[in-house]
């Protein structure tokens, strides 16, 4: 019982005694408050286990957690704003010896700015310049250059081709949820071809993965008949759910391509490991296929397997190149001008890194 | 007003989740989780009217004995059985010995990975039909696919430890040199296409004209 | 058969060399070569290896039964030398039809380890929400899974003591099929809670992977079956995977053969005008 005493004494009475080492405690950065950064350099002899105790500034210590001996640091979560506290390591199994000081004092704050972002914020900067700049001068009639994409030109004439054979076309999004880029990049594509395939009449299917892209490309489809004067063609099977469950998806849509051996296949969005069984198959039937996908693994079968592939930002560039739109170009020029900057500053880096200079580097660092 | 009102909604919640992941105030943090909550549940109902389109279409083709019908009435049969075991079972679904683990072991297991064997197949074909050396940039790419191939298995250490070390350096070096600046140029046009939906430049993913 | 004529060699025919190469290996095992853990594979094992007895580990299950021939292998593997170390197992899915997976693994090696569940080991189940999931576990994990996979609440499971978000986690051991999955958990998870992690991923995938590895984000990195195969050699449980790489590696040199063949016969036949 007086060794006990003795040990809840030491613990919350007395500071430690010879030989602490120091502990660091401040706000967290970065954050939305509640935190208090707690660290320390482990000493050489260490407990098995700190633990760490906290005061208002005035008040006695109470445990706040338990932390391996070998561990430097611990983030405080349960602060209230603006109260000062102290920290102590406190050893256990209990042995003053080993304790640590007492932390000056420190408050939680609720942070406006995560600066560990700036260099987000400061490449967004740029290219929201860049992009207004470039889409005033478009507005005021500059007209700029691209260099031609094979895969775009050959939509309209697969579309064309598929009208000769009396064909229709398959028009497969992408296997992920309307949340995602890749397949909101292949909803705008979608009502492009929409609009050619209602121009000539020809058949087009979407089979969908999800019931949200089956909810969006049914208007998109919808619409697109309607800009075009021609809501009489369009038929409520064109888009249609098939299934959630990827590998159910791929054995429907290749039995559809088996079935209704369409003349052309566009297979634009967001592919996994269906890319190669989707694009095989669609060479089988002898349909003309032009993929495009930012999903780098999946580039190569669709580069093997399909006669047109736009690999990565030509995919996202597609809908502003098919559009011919002032605005959209002018985007692309933007995007153009921030590669450039990008490579300057990755070739820079490079050679400074060399040198011993990683100011550059750190600085886009997101680690 | 119909096309406007989604353009100014994308506009205002773009710009707020934009700006949003800079700022860590708890009030802000708690709106932005609030609109991601909220996504995920508008795509939770979506999957009503998914389920309720897919019974419509195969119904109707089931009652017109349109091609292929009796496979539609197997789909049907197939959703209609396993929702119905699933919700009997409850909570209790999980259980080794339930009818519904029964109905994911015995078809949904083997099912999914027969499809996904068939990569194995296909690529075979694919590399047969496809895969024609008709530069030295193919060249190159064939080499690197063969030691690629071999070093990746315990063959190619078999055969001489130099295969899988080259296969490594190929795959540290250059295959990772080149797919970053694929994703850089890509995540810049995931960044230009997200700008221009939400300033409402590309409407027609909304049904509009662009 | 002329070279030529082979340029219409019908597909099926290669599809039976495939089916023989990959069916009779696995009928009859050769042991082609033996399986040499790389030093990928050796630092997943390594990452387990060195944690401290009864150390909490997330184990994410985020695969479905497509990519089980994969995925399987490594999740069982992990599952195995977890057990072995007597670490304490949060083990989810982002994947729905993953916990079912999740739940044989950690039955079959929970039996050969004597674990019991509660006490060792935990499947939270799934949880949609993708990435939001992982943001709110690091917030707090009882309150983003309230219930396990049977409906037991977690503030009773013993296992779960203690735990509220990642401070506590010592590990993530993520076996990946794709979205969601290894990119998501660096992102969201290792580069704001600094928390290690090892991941299992399908091969088509791990390329993608290489950065994380070498910029230390991730500690150790399984590839597809063959980096199965090397972490079962490790953990000393030959399995699937190993029984797998004698049909791999003569797979491997088929379709490199048919590469060969393929471009054999277009030279010998034909010229056509411009190709595509």
């Amino acid at each position: 019982m007086a060794a006990f005493l003795l040990t809840a004494v030491s613990i919350f009475a007395f500071p430690a005694l010879a030989s602490a080492f120091p502990l660091q405690a401040g706000d967290t950065p970065n954050d939305g408050g509640g935190s208090v950064d707690v660290s320390w350099t482990p000493p050489d002899h260490h407990p098995t286990s700190w633990i760490l105790v906290r005061r208002e500034q005035g008040g006695t210590f109470a445990p706040v957690a338990t932390v391996d001996g070998t561990d430097s640091h611990y983030s405080d979560d349960t602060a209230q704003n603006g109260t000062a506290y102290e920290y102590q390591l406190v050893a256990s199994p209990a042995d003053p010896s080993l304790d640590s000081e007492v932390s000056g004092p420190a408050h939680a704050s609720v942070n406006l700015f995560d600066w560990s972002k700036f260099n987000v914020l400061v490449v967004a900067g740029v290219f929201f310049a860049l992009l207004f700049w470039y889409i005033r001068k478009s507005e005021g009639g500059t007209k700029w250059v691209f260099r031609k994409i094979p895969g775009l030109d050959a939509i309209e004439e697969a579309v064309g081709r598929a009208t000769e054979m009396g064909k229709g076309v398959l028009y497969v999004p992408g296997v992920q949820e309307i949340d995602d880029i890749q397949t909101i990049a292949s909803m705008i594509l979608l009502g492009r071809v929409a609009r050619i395939a209602a121009k000539y009449e020809t058949a087009l299917n979407v089979p969908t993965n999800s019931p949200g892209v089956y909810t969006v490309a049914e208007e998109v489809v919808k619409s697109a008949y309607a800009d075009v004067g021609r809501s009489d063609v369009y038929k409520s099977d064109q888009v249609r759910y098939v299934t959630s469950e990827q590998f159910a998806y791929v054995a429907a849509v290749n039995g559809m391509m088996l079935r209704e051996r369409p003349a052309a296949n566009l297979l634009l969005g967001a592919f996994f490991a269906e890319s190669l069984l989707l694009a095989e198959t669609g060479h089988a039937v002898g349909a003309i296929q032009i993929a495009g996908t930012a999903n780098v693994h999946q580039m190569p079968f669709f580069v093997v397997a399909c006669d047109y592939t736009l690999i990565g930002e030509e995919y996202f560039a597609a809908s502003a190149l098919l559009s011919n739109d002032a605005r959209l170009l002018g985007s692309l020029k933007a995007t153009d001008s921030v590669k450039i900057l990008m490579i300057a500053i990755i070739v820079l880096g490079s050679i400074l890194a060399t040198f011993g200079q990683t100011w550059l580097g750190d600085f886009f660092s997101t680690q | 007003m119909k096309r406007e009102i989604p353009i100014v909604i994308t506009l205002v919640a773009g710009l707020f989740m934009l700006l949003a992941w800079f700022v860590p105030h708890p009030t802000v943090k708690a709106a932005y989780e609030g609109l991601q909550n909220w996504a995920i549940v508008v795509v939770g109902f979506t999957y009503v009217l998914g389920v309720a389109n897919l019974l419509r279409i195969n119904t109707r083709q089931v009652s017109r004995k349109e091609r292929d019908w009796p496979y539609k009435m197997v789909l049907i049969a197939g959703l209609l059985v396993t929702m119905v075991v699933g919700f009997s079972e409850g909570n209790h679904y999980t259980d080794v010995d339930s009818r519904f683990q029964w109905i994911y072991r015995t078809f949904y297991s083997p099912m999914t990975a027969t499809m996904f064997s068939l990569l194995a197949f296909f690529i075979a074909s694919a590399a047969f039909r496809a895969f024609r050396i008709r530069s030295v940039e193919a060249l190159l790419l064939a080499i690197a696919a063969f030691i690629l191939m071999i070093g990746r298995v315990p063959l190619g250490a078999a055969i001489h430890p130099a295969i899988p070390a080259a296969a490594d350096w190929l795959m540290e070096i250059p295959q990772n040199a080149a797919k970053r600046g694929i994703l850089i140029g890509a995540a810049l046009g995931v960044m230009a296409t997200g700008i221009r939906v939400i300033l409402g430049l590309e409407k027609t993913y909304g049904g509009g004209d662009s | 058969m002329s070279l030529a004529a082979l340029r219409h060699l019908d597909r099926r025919w290669i599809f039976l060399g495939v089916a023989l190469l990959v069916i009779v290996p696995l009928l009859f095992s050769f042991h082609i070569a033996p399986v040499l853990p790389s030093n990928r594979s050796r630092g997943f094992y390594d990452a387990i290896e060195k944690l401290p007895e009864g150390s909490v580990v997330l184990l994410s299950g985020d695969y479905d039964p497509g990519t089980s021939a994969e995925n399987y292998p490594m999740h069982l593997a992990a599952v195995r030398q977890l057990m072995r170390r007597n670490m304490r197992i949060i083990a989810l899915a982002l994947y729905p039809a993953g916990p079912p997976l999740t739940d044989q693994v950690l039955r079959i090696a929970g039996e050969e380890y004597h674990k019991t569940q509660g006490v060792d080991y935990v499947n939270l189940g799934y949880k949609v929400g993708n990435e939001l999931v992982m943001s709110q576990m690091g917030q707090s994990i009882p309150n983003t899974f309230p219930v396990d996979n049977r409906g037991v609440a977690v503030n009773t499971i013993p296992v779960m003591k203690g735990i509220q978000n990642f401070q506590q986690i010592r590990l993530i051991v993520d076996i990946s099929a794709g979205y969601p999955g290894t990119k998501e958990w660096v992102q969201q998870v290792v580069s704001r809670y600094h928390v290690p992690m090892v991941a299992g991923v399908t091969a088509v995938s791990a390329p993608e992977y290489y950065p994380y590895l070498q910029a230390g984000q991730l500690h150790g990195l399984l590839g597809g079956m063959a980096g199965a195969a090397e972490y079962e050699v490790l953990v000393g449980a030959p399995g699937l995977a190993t029984r797998g790489m004698d049909a791999q590696s003569l797979a491997h040199v088929f379709i490199a053969f048919m590469i060969v063949l393929g471009n054999l016969a277009f030279i010998a036949g034909p010229k056509k005008g411009n190709g595509r």
